[in-house]
């Protein structure tokens, strides 16, 4: 496959970014879209042109770290897959692709296609853990009944590997579908009920701070998310926030 | 330590969904109301008369009504500055029809049309209500004897470009109506997996039924002129 690609380079925090083009050619249609963009960097390294930065570490959609806005939609045209399960055979010969980083205020571009998402890394410190003490004396799991039905609840919820599409593709830069996740996965669970009414509060109010918009209930995000966590969890977070709001003692 | 309700995103948003659903219901009972209009004149007068003169209508629902109105415009437009700062650079290349439809995505666009609408309809029919009862003091409902209100429905749906106007609105209104109905349940809360696909079903009825009901009763007028 010959394709010409639209990428995004900038060179650090400060100064403004924009487009270039690059072509690249002999693109096998198995490869992946980070493969294909070793490629590309191989080739501009061989021009002495400096090589487009871009995220990624396990390349087997478990990390989250990829995040590339592929031809206008978050992970590219395919579905529940991130970046590096995006495969060429999704893409025509001659195509061009549109590669542009993570667009949100609270995810600021730090080079070409990374983006700064240690927001998300504060909203989980504000309250995403349970303190349960886990180190030794640790209970067997059939002794605490949980409903199987909220066991799966919860576990849907915390396949969440954070990698950002939802922030990516909402038209306001929400933030809603991740938050949703990170306290529904313990509000379902018995050892997240310690904590439940302070953790939503937190987490709702540290997203905020950090500069998300609000959620339109557009349902992109449950489209693009590549672990396909749905916006009922959006509900069960507004269920959470106002029931702690008319609740909570502190 | 929290923000509290109205100064959290979900918060607000659930605030916009409680003044959505007031909205929702005001504008059924508004509906019915109307449709007397085209049933019998003389019930539709009845009505307007009771609901025009009602001193817990008039002074306590109307301005809550007022309120409400106010609220849910202000507040969609405070969110939606909120969130188109929330990314200040936009992409080169973006798809959203992929993954959500239109009016989701729009509800600024349709709220405006619908409150420029708003505009010429209380020109129309709530400014001329206020001039005759509170500045000229007439609430007698009566015009050389007999009630005024189906008479001055009925004589402002001659003008075809106001119908023109009128249906055009309520199209826009249809719009938001759909998208908004579902959403209002979401934001404050409530999704279920067997009354949800209801909910959405209800919406879509209630975004054909109502605009296109208020169209019906607007083409009726206009073309029942003797």
């Amino acid at each position: 496959m010959d394709l010409t690609l639209k990428v995004w380079r900038q060179k650090n925090r400060e100064e403004k970014g924009g487009l270039e083009t690059y072509k690249v050619t002999g693109i096998s249609e198995h490869a992946s879209f980070l493969e294909m963009l070793d490629i590309m960097n191989e080739q501009l390294i061989k021009e002495g042109t400096e090589p487009v930065a871009f995220d990624y570490d396990c390349r087997e959609g478990i990390c989250g770290t990829c995040s590339l806005y592929i031809n206008g939609e978050a992970h590219g045209p395919d579905r529940k897959v991130t970046t590096c399960q995006l495969h060429m055979r999704m893409f025509k010969d001659g195509e061009t692709i549109y590669i542009e980083p993570w667009r949100s205020a609270a995810m600021p571009v730090i080079k070409d296609l990374i983006v700064d998402r240690s927001s998300f890394d504060r909203i989980q410190q504000s309250g995403g853990f349970v303190s349960v003490n886990t180190s030794g004396n640790t209970q067997d799991a059939n002794a605490l009944p949980i409903p199987k039905m909220n066991a799966d609840l919860a576990f849907d919820a915390a396949a969440c590997i954070g990698c950002g599409a939802c922030v990516a593709t909402c038209k306001n830069s929400s933030a809603m579908l991740f938050v949703a996740a990170k306290v529904s996965q313990f509000a379902y669970l018995p050892q997240g009920q310690v904590e439940a009414k302070q953790r939503v509060l937190n987490m709702v109010e540290q997203m905020d701070k950090e500069g998300f918009g609000n959620c339109t209930n557009t349902g992109a995000c449950e489209v693009e998310c590549p672990k396909s966590i749905s916006i009922k969890y959006i509900a069960k977070m507004n269920r959470e926030f106002l029931s702690a709001s008319c609740s909570s003692e502190s | 330590m929290s923000n509290g309700l109205s100064n959290s995103s979900v918060g607000r948003k659930v605030l916009m969904a409680l003044s959505g659903f007031f909205l929702l219901f005001f504008l059924m009972q508004h509906f019915v109301i109307n449709l007397f209009s085209v049933i019998s004149a003389d019930l539709f007068n009845e009505i307007s008369h009771f609901m025009g003169t009602n001193g817990l209508i008039q002074f306590v629902l109307q301005p809550i009504l007022i309120f409400g109105f106010l609220f849910h415009l202000a507040m969609g437009m405070y969110l939606e500055r909120k969130n188109s700062a929330a990314r200040p650079i936009k992409y080169a290349m973006d798809k959203p029809s992929e993954n959500s439809n239109w009016m989701s995505r729009n509800m600024l666009i349709t709220g405006i049309m619908v409150m420029l609408f708003l505009g010429l309809h209380f020109y129309d029919f709530w400014l001329p209500e206020i001039k005759t009862k509170f500045i000229e003091g007439d609430w007698s409902g009566l015009n050389n004897g007999e009630f005024r209100y189906w008479e001055e429905l009925h004589h402002k749906f001659q003008d075809i470009i106001r119908v023109s106007i009128y249906c055009v609105a309520f199209i826009f209104l249809g719009l938001h109506l759909s998208h908004g109905f579902q959403s209002a349940f979401q934001s404050a809360g409530f999704n279920h997996n067997k009354y949800t696909p209801i909910i959405k079903k209800l919406a879509t009825l209630y975004a054909i039924i109502i605009p296109f009901g208020f169209i019906f009763i607007a083409l009726f007028h206009y073309f029942t002129q003797n």
